[in-house]
């Protein structure tokens, strides 16, 4: 799982009937420090998740087995909303 | 599976209901010489592994197996903790 930042949403019309009423959002994956990298992604949410919100991102077929998901042609899913992130030095 | 030194902890209390109880762990890639390689990510801990730890993950929907019947929604879980290796 990679830990990321939400920065927007996705609204489609027309997509496949499996995705319908679920809710889309542009994350961008972040260091545990919270800097920003890598590319912009979107996935499926399943926690409530908001625009600002730090979330775990589950990538490839285990994006299915989140809450909601199963048979859907997903790859990334928001699985949690982000509390704390304890790093040691 | 790859090698790993765990780097910290996240919490997060609104989850996937599947999630609940399970430790969250953050990890860093170490090639065989151990050194850091590749970018951190966050795993199910499996066998209670602690921060500063060496131990082996597995990536993809086999991550899911260790908590079988139940079927957290993840793509990585450390599955071992490492007393040493060899390398040649």
């Amino acid at each position: 799982m990679i830990i990321a930042k939400v920065v927007g949403t996705v609204v489609a019309t027309r997509k496949d009937e499996r995705l319908v009423s679920t809710k889309l959002l542009v994350a961008r994956p972040v260091d545990p420090a919270g800097k920003a990298e890598g590319n912009y992604l979107v996935a499926v949410d399943t926690v409530d998740a908001g625009t600002g919100e730090t979330v775990l991102i589950v990538s490839g077929s285990s994006a299915r087995m989140a809450a909601g998901l199963k048979d859907c042609p997903v790859d990334a899913a928001i699985v949690g909303i982000v509390d704390t992130v304890h790093v040691k030095e | 599976m790859q090698l790993a030194r765990v780097l910290g902890e996240v919490v997060s209390t609104i989850k996937d209901a599947n999630l609940t109880g399970i430790k969250l762990l953050i990890l860093q890639p170490l090639s065989p010489a151990g050194e850091d390689t590749g970018r951190t990510l966050v795993a199910l801990d499996s066998i209670g592994a602690g921060v500063g730890e060496n131990v082996f993950f597995v990536r993809g929907r086999e991550a899911a197996f260790p908590f079988y019947p139940a079927e957290p929604p993840t793509d990585a879980a450390v599955i071992g903790i490492v007393d040493h290796w060899d390398t040649e």
